[in-house]
């Protein structure tokens, strides 16, 4: 498809613009102006119309396509919420910073204010934070508060420990504030090496980032030991809530000895992907971190008002402009009021019934390196195609062939050629028994005609793409 | 003229008394097709194991280290314009850094071109 | 009700499905977690259905003061937004999609995401844009530490004109690094010349500006990028993206970086998010750019087509060597400013942003005249401007903000000795009248 810039026409105009009712102000000094507008397309409505129609044709997308993507849990993105959003839609932010002005807003406070407890609730936590605007947001403000909390009691830590199997935002978010990272290698019963484990420890480690079930999908029994010996070194437990879709109402992880949690609401609570954001990452802390919480932040007073608390010198201080992505909170807000406890305990449920249910019927064509029973994802290893040629790779593009979403492939690191599956809630039993259907067509297909699988794509509107190409060339603007 | 390799896939061989720095046929191979080299300033002294460049592929970077101490006096300048010199040839063309040795008894620590040839057989 | 919503399994299907996992009970699911660790607490209220839900959510809405006129800004501005925007970013194809790791089922997204970076870079002058950061705050502090990393140097300058907001953000983010972080006080509302040259040493790696700044003047970049590239440091500016439709770019003045906030381009007030940061810089410092990048490449068949490009600076590959540990964009807002900028288009642009300062400079001279009032006119302005009051700004406002008009930013909370200032904004969508009305209120507030 033509990009819009190819399609634009000098002296063409797409929307009307209002004429001005007041006196045109003298012109700014020439040093200042800018010599020619910038050139921006110039394009009819219509004609924009149809390009952005026609884009969003070329998208998979949950409400076309099941979306087996593990670790990002893309579940069904419930209509009514984008309804309740757009009733929020039109409030200044600074409002509430103004004199007196929390009064203006006691909707929107209340709405926020409400949202931590629930969440608190959920997780275990004593407070909860929601400006954060993604989770890796939300773990780099959780490592702030770590460290704030470390430098009150004058503790000098250095270090921040993962394991091999975590997200990459982990160590990555803990190197942005400032902390060395150790990695835990995995060991053959799928979590964090507790002999290893236990070596890394000293009393220079700040924080253990974890994620529980972690990335392979499986409940890590060793959770309270490895907290009693962060905790016996004074290094914070930091719960990365990536993959809490698998234990609503079942495991809180502030009752089982985390300090910090961060969520993502667009993963676990309904709200959508926006094809790669906003999201919302709130984090939760109990109450010894409190006290570093970042501002602005919403209080109740003895009236039951909501009030925003703009200053307190302990705090680690702002992390983002305002109050966080207020419209993803709000969308969350009311999947957790009309879900409600019976309803996300089950949502839990039938996600690690349907990750269960995939693993069982696929596993006699793909090897399956941690046979044990799943949380909400497992992780296949495509080596036995591998040995063929066909690599996880070409499964996952074959799959686009037959209308599905590719799974997540080659993540974690720990598995050889993963493909990484995470089929949510949301799909019904023929939905994930189509699936079931191509990928045993794809293992037949791997050993038949390994040709066949490394050509897909072949029905979508590119092939496979040059990435080196692009890596090398950087051509990251449109320059015609 | 000898190569000696690390077990991270690194070679090194002396030319003039200085130590010639890249990384194996099998690691190139193994990274794919390499984008981008980030090299390290001349004069940055190093020692035995550090990381010392890292080059990237589109899935993946990977850091080298050194296998030998030393001043870094050289370093490939074509690679920054020509990645691929190190898929297409890098046991020469596509070499990374020289190095002027303090300690040239470090070679002797690492494995001949035959050792290297049996390690990977075994890995 | 059955307390299954969205998930569609019927009594018998889980029945069925449970017996082809060999598992008896659903309970029987949750085995490998031990008893001990098991919640004993989970106190979330009972459900509802979609209609109950949407009438409780109508009654927390209501909690909020239905009709409000702003004058305020400071960072979020009212502006208008095109019908076509709310439509076409409402496509589920855009919004239920995921990130796009699988390029060929995701063009759509891709292509989007290339001509958003493109828009970014006309508007900026500059070379190379990403596909959007968390908002403008997030975006002022992954400046800062790209500049640290593009130098190798160790100390920033955040000039005390960029927004407070800003600032605290820089400050969060830099706060257990080795790094020095100076604020350098403004001089009559503008960017100190003098003292800055005092501050730039061998060691700064950037200043951050800002431009407009908080308290609306417009500064002079070129002369402080000469200054910045005298010591060989960088400069990041931090900027107010409609305003680019009239002013000389970033790039023509000699930014290094360029960030700000999108949510000016199409995306609404919505109590302050989500909108999107942008960022964008000189070619040259393209793999120092934090966040995702959309290329340009071609299938094996030579097709033109788009990827998500030097990945390996992401996190999910370089972990804690990574540029940034950013994962998300906010990719359904950027796809926002694209159609409001392509809506609007190229002449569009340069009229709203003369509209805005049009009405703002027409603002200003009706408080002027209002009896003890006078504005800051040390120099030129784009869409807001300070005011002095003979009394203090914070009853002024509150008194104001009773009759429904955000009136103005009042500044004693971010700059000591600016009690009786404030900033007040004035977009396209303030008519006249409103205009009169904000003059008429003050004037009676402060009788």
């Amino acid at each position: 498809m033509k990009l819009i810039y190819e399609k634009s026409v000098k002296g063409r105009c797409g929307v009307e613009l209002p004429s001005s009712d007041v006196p045109k102000a003298p012109s700014l000094p020439g040093n200042l102006l800018r010599e020619s507008a910038p050139d921006l397309p110039e394009i009819s409505e219509l004609d924009l119309v149809r390009h952005f129609t026609g884009l969003s044709r070329l998208n998979f997308s949950v409400d076309g396509n099941f979306y087996p993507l593990g670790s990002c849990t893309m579940k069904y993105n419930a209509k009514i919420l984008e309804n309740v959003a757009a009733l929020f839609s039109t409030f200044h932010p600074v409002t509430a910073l103004l004199p007196d002005g929390e009064k203006f807003c006691q909707g929107n406070l209340g709405l926020l204010y409400d949202l931590s407890q629930l969440l608190a609730d959920i997780t275990g936590m004593d407070e909860m934070t929601t400006t954060p605007m993604a989770g890796a947001h939300g773990e780099l403000t959780g490592i702030l508060m770590i460290s704030a909390y470390h430098r009150k009691k004058g503790n000098r830590k250095r270090y921040v420990v993962v394991s091999d199997s975590s997200h990459g935002t982990n160590p990555a978010s803990a190197a942005m504030a400032g902390y060395g990272i150790i990695t835990v290698p995995t060991a053959p019963y799928g979590d964090m090496d507790m002999d290893l484990f236990r070596k890394a420890m000293n009393e220079d480690v700040a924080a253990v980032m974890m994620t529980c079930p972690n990335t392979l999908g499986l409940f890590n029994p060793h959770i309270r030991e490895i907290a009693d010996i962060a905790h016996s070194f004074d290094a914070l437990m930091y719960y990365d809530g990536a993959n809490l879709n698998a234990i609503m109402g079942k495991v809180r992880p502030g009752d089982i000895g985390f300090d910090v949690v961060h969520l993502n609401l667009h993963k676990t609570f309904g709200a959508p992907h926006g094809g790669g954001g906003p999201g919302a990452g709130p984090v939760g802390v109990k109450s010894e971190l409190v006290p570093f919480l970042p501002l602005p932040r919403i209080v109740m007073n003895d009236e039951g008002e909501f009030e925003v608390q703009s200053e307190n010198l302990e705090s680690i201080g702002r992390v983002a402009n305002f109050f966080g992505n207020f419209g993803v909170m709000v969308k969350a807000y009311a999947y957790i009021t009309m879900l409600g406890r019976e309803g996300l305990i089950k949502a839990s449920e039938l996600a690690v019934l349907n990750a269960n249910y995939l693993k069982e019927k696929l596993k006699k064509y793909y090897e399956l390196p941690y046979d044990l029973p799943c949380m909400h994802e497992f992780v296949f290893s495509a080596s036995r195609q591998a040995a063929n040629g066909v690599h996880a790779i070409d499964i996952a593009k074959f799959l686009i062939d037959r209308n599905f979403h590719p799974p997540t492939v080659y993540f974690p690191l720990v598995v050889r050629e993963a493909i990484m599956i995470e089929p949510t809630e949301s799909e019904s039993k023929a939905t994930l028994d189509a699936f079931v259907v191509a990928m045993a067509e794809a293992a037949r297909i791997a050993e038949r005609d390994p040709q066949a699988l490394r050509d897909a794509p072949v029905s979508t509107p590119v092939g496979r793409l040059d990435e080196t190409k692009c890596a090398r060339e950087q051509k990251v603007c449109f320059t015609g | 003229m000898s190569f000696y390799f690390t077990k991270d896939h690194e070679w090194a061989r002396v030319e003039e008394g200085r130590a010639v720095i890249g990384i194996s046929r099998h690691a190139a191979d193994e990274l794919g097709d390499i984008t981008f080299v980030d090299l390290p300033k001349e004069g940055k002294e190093v020692r035995q194991s550090d990381a010392i460049a890292s080059i990237e592929s589109v899935k993946a970077a990977s850091d080298i280290y050194s296998p030998v101490s030393g001043k870094v006096i050289r370093v490939n300048e074509a690679l920054e314009k020509m990645p691929e010199l190190i898929n297409e040839n890098p046991e020469e063309a596509g070499w990374l850094v020289r190095i002027e040795m303090t300690d040239p008894d470090e070679l002797q620590k690492l494995m001949t071109q035959a050792e290297y040839a049996e390690y990977l057989k075994k890995s | 009700m059955n307390d299954r919503h969205y998930a569609p399994h019927t009594d018998d299907e889980i029945r069925e499905m449970l017996s082809e996992t060999g598992i008896e009970r659903i309970e029987d699911l949750f085995v490998t977690i031990p008893e001990e660790l098991r919640a004993r607490v989970f106190n979330v209220p009972p459900g509802m259905s979609e209609f109950e839900t949407f009438e409780r959510m109508k009654r927390i809405a209501s909690d909020n003061s239905k009709e409000m006129l702003y004058f305020i800004g400071g960072g979020f501005y009212d502006h208008l937004i095109p019908a076509v925007v709310d439509h076409l970013a409402a496509r589920s194809e855009f919004y239920t999609s995921y990130t796009p790791y699988q390029p060929e089922c995701s063009q759509g997204t891709l292509q989007a995401l290339f001509e958003y970076q493109t828009a970014i870079c006309r508007l900026t002058g500059l070379d190379v844009s990403n596909a959007s950061l968390y908002d403008g705050a997030t975006a002022c502090a992954e400046a800062a530490l790209m500049a640290i990393r593009v130098t190798g140097r160790k100390k920033i300058i955040a000039d005390g004109c960029l927004s407070p907001f800003s600032r605290m953000t820089v400050r969060s983010y830099l706060s257990n690094l080795d790094v020095e972080l100076l604020e350098l006080p403004p001089l009559d509302g503008l960017l100190n010349l003098e003292e800055l040259e005092r501050c730039l040493d061998g060691e700064t790696a950037a200043l951050i500006v800002q431009n407009p700044n908080f308290f609306g003047l417009i500064e002079d970049i070129a002369a402080i990028a000469e200054k910045v590239h005298a010591a060989g440091a960088l400069l990041v500016a931090s900027v107010y993206p409609l305003s680019l439709g009239i002013l000389k770019s970033p790039g023509e003045c000699g930014v290094d970086i360029a960030v700000g906030d999108g949510q000016s381009l199409g995306n609404p007030l919505g109590f302050g998010g989500p909108s999107f940061g942008f960022i964008a810089a000189r070619k040259a410092f393209i793999r120092n750019l934090p966040g995702r990048i959309v290329g340009e490449t071609a299938d094996r068949e030579g097709k033109r087509g788009f990827v998500l490009t030097l990945q390996a600076r992401e996190q999910h590959i370089k972990r804690e060597k990574a540029t940034s540990n950013i994962c998300s964009n906010q990719g359904l807002c950027a796809l926002r400013a694209l159609i409001f900028l392509s809506s609007i288009g190229k002449e569009g642009i340069a009229r709203l942003a003369s509209m805005n300062r049009d009405k703002a400079f027409h603002a200003r001279e009706l408080l002027s005249r209002i009896p003890g009032v006078t504005a800051l006119e040390s120099g030129q302005i784009f869409n807001e401007f300070t005011i002095a009051l003979p009394v203090s700004a914070d009853l002024v406002a509150a008194s104001l903000l009773n009759r429904g008009i955000a009136a103005g930013l009042p500044l004693g909370r971010y700059y000591e000795g600016s009690e009786n200032c404030m900033v007040v904004t004035v977009t396209e969508k303030r008519s006249r009248k409103e205009i009169e009305l904000l003059a008429l209120a003050i004037g009676e507030a402060l009788q």
